[in-house]
């Protein structure tokens, strides 16, 4: 049987999806140039004490440069979902217990400190168990669905996962009957993110974005969140959205910046663009294990930079960006 | 480790995961190991056989074997690239045949342990990655399938941590539990033997021992109980087929069957 009837874990947010329509009542909504620099957004949208969500998976298309600019900025205390989160958690955990304050107050956990087959991240580890961060557990696809609710504004959705585990009791759903079946489901709370930075491929400087490859939850989590930043592999036309309507993945309406960041996922995969770079992220990976290295490490790559350009050519510049590039092409025989 | 000569334990784990997988089947898989042994499979036993990403890669003609379950070779050459809840909704309504898992801990009735070791929530010993997909993958999916190394710190009376669910606490826990019916652990492949779980009891048992291991050898890397057969069937080394497709096609580059089995599934989650 299961432990209990609903999950005792913390529920970060409001569910309320009245709430969150007076909030996007006040959204800027009309066609607006929302083009700027990733430190402008972040200084702009990113408030302390925001709950963050990011789009893309974990190493595959993720926003690092906006990633990188909210560490630069030492934000404190914010929240996060932890969705398929691997190097994009790794690069925000950084901003605790380096001597800069605490940037991860409260995580919802589906996926953290791993980097899947690569193994776990050292410093993420230290964080997570260092008992400075709250945590709620929940599963990659409870986190999807909760998205998935607060874009189609209501404040939860039933789903059929978690039910026998202690995943369930050290979240924040409940169990509940469906009103038809009488069937067992699992009541999931919508999660509206205070902010969420995804990363695409094409925008226009209103923000219709177009995304290739898989989606992960890019879609519901751009409706969910109360601001969007977005970053961009290149700005298109207006005219060239127009044109092929049916390739807008998120619509103007749901963002507030639009940055171009050419090689903006890098060291993560960008589809059709360029693979990642697994030496870089071996090495982060290794730095992690000494606190002292790590320190050196992000001194050198994170706050030692202006900006994500001077990251790019720390890390081999445009000859690195080509190999990637061949490595995502298949040019290199697929070595 | 004596192993007969010719192939090593990941090869030989890799080709019975192969062999669990029918022609026309669907497989949620990670890397490593799950694919490599979808990928055999389709080159030999299941050319039909239909490989879906919890990112949303469905279906790719996978040219390497990918770094990540959300990289662009999980849909390379495939048939859609989708969202998440897409692949699992399609899990929920019954779709997917198997579902590929790992974790650090495993008990007997084949429920995972992927989130934390220690016995303080707040304080962990070691925090792990958490339930990722698993835990939704074994909930929806009809067979779920574990590829893990052997050993007491794995194969555990009780989880620290029940992530994911098997059979829960025995026969009906998962229907009680509203789980979806007809669903749950299928085999556990592992460097030392194949294991099912008894229809009765829903305990783990051995089915077939691999070549050179002994029941004492097995029972010694298992924290339970564990039901042997008497006599024990030995699993059927990898043929020369299997092993030339796999090293040639599959894996030429030996990033996962070159590496020693006490590395593979560290502390990590099957699928992201």
């Amino acid at each position: 049987m299961i432990a209990s009837e609903a999950g005792d874990g913390p529920l970060f947010l409001d569910p309320s999806a009245d709430r969150a329509r007076a909030h996007f009542r006040t959204k800027r909504r009309g066609l607006a140039d929302k083009v700027m620099t990733v430190a402008e957004a972040v200084r702009a949208f990113v408030a302390d004490g925001d709950y963050l969500a990011v789009g893309g998976f974990g190493g595959d298309r993720i926003p690092t440069a906006t990633l990188h600019e909210i560490v630069r900025q030492r934000k404190q205390n914010l929240g996060f979902a932890g969705h398929t989160a691997t190097h994009d958690f790794q690069i925000l955990a950084a901003g605790n217990l380096t001597g800069r304050g605490r940037l991860l107050a409260k995580v919802d956990a589906a996926y953290i400190v791993g980097l899947e087959s690569r193994g776990l991240s050292p410093h993420a580890r230290r964080v997570m168990e260092s008992g400075e961060v709250d945590v709620c557990e929940w599963t990659n696809y409870a986190l999807a669905v909760r998205l998935r609710a607060a874009a189609s504004g209501v404040p939860f959705l039933p789903a059929r996962t978690m039910l026998g585990t202690d995943t369930i009791r050290r979240s924040a759903a409940k169990v509940i009957a469906c009103p038809f079946t009488g069937e067992t489901l699992v009541a999931l709370p919508a999660l509206f993110p205070d902010v969420a930075v995804i990363h695409v491929h094409e925008s226009d400087r209103f923000g219709n974005a177009r995304i290739r490859g898989t989606t992960v939850a890019d879609l519901d989590l751009a409706r969910a969140a109360r601001k969007l930043i977005l970053t961009c592999e290149r700005l298109i036309p207006d005219d060239e959205i127009r044109r092929e309507p049916d390739r807008t993945a998120i619509p103007f309406f749901c963002v507030d910046a639009v940055c171009e960041v050419p090689f903006g996922s890098y060291p993560g995969n960008m589809p059709y663009e360029y693979f990642s770079d697994e030496d870089h992220i071996r090495t982060w990976l290794g730095v992690e294990r000494d606190p002292a290295a790590h320190r050196a490490f992000l001194d050198r790559y994170v706050f030692g930079v202006s900006d994500f350009n001077d990251y790019i050519n720390a890390c081999g510049g445009l000859e690195r960006m080509r190999q990637l590039r061949a490595r995502e092409l298949l040019l290199d025989g697929g070595r | 480790m004596d192993r007969p000569a010719g192939y090593n334990a990941m090869e030989l784990m890799v080709c019975c995961a192969a062999r669990l997988l029918e022609d026309g089947a669907v497989v949620a898989v990670g890397t490593g190991v799950p694919c490599a042994a979808a990928m055999l499979a389709q080159k030999t036993s299941a050319p039909n056989l239909v490989v879906m990403f919890e990112a949303g890669g469905v279906a790719p003609k996978l040219p390497t074997m990918p770094v990540s379950v959300g990289d662009s070779r999980t849909f390379h050459r495939g048939l859609m690239a989708t969202s998440m809840c897409d692949v699992m909704e399609t899990c929920g309504r019954g779709l997917i045949d198997y579902a590929f898992l790992g974790g650090a801990q495993i008990d007997p009735y084949g429920n995972l342990n992927s989130t934390l070791i220690g016995a303080d929530y707040a304080r962990p010993r070691v925090r792990l990655p958490g339930s990722g997909g698993a835990c939704d993958l074994a909930t929806l999916c009809w067979r779920v399938i574990v590829v893990t190394n052997h050993d007491r710190r794995r194969f555990v009376e009780h989880l620290d941590f029940r992530t994911t669910p098997g059979f829960l606490d025995g026969p009906g826990a998962r229907e009680a539990a509203g789980l979806p019916p007809g669903t749950g652990p299928y085999r556990v492949i592992t460097d030392l033997a194949v294991l099912g779980y008894h229809p009765d009891t829903c305990r783990m048992e051995v089915l077939s021992l691999h070549p050179g291991v002994t029941p004492d050898r097995v029972r010694a890397a298992t924290g339970f109980d564990l039901a042997i057969p008497e006599p024990v069937p030995e699993t059927a080394p990898p043929t020369a087929e299997e092993l030339a497709i796999l090293r040639g096609q599959v894996d030429p580059y030996r990033y996962v069957i070159g590496r020693a089995p006490r590395e593979v599934l560290e502390g990590s989650s099957g699928s992201a």
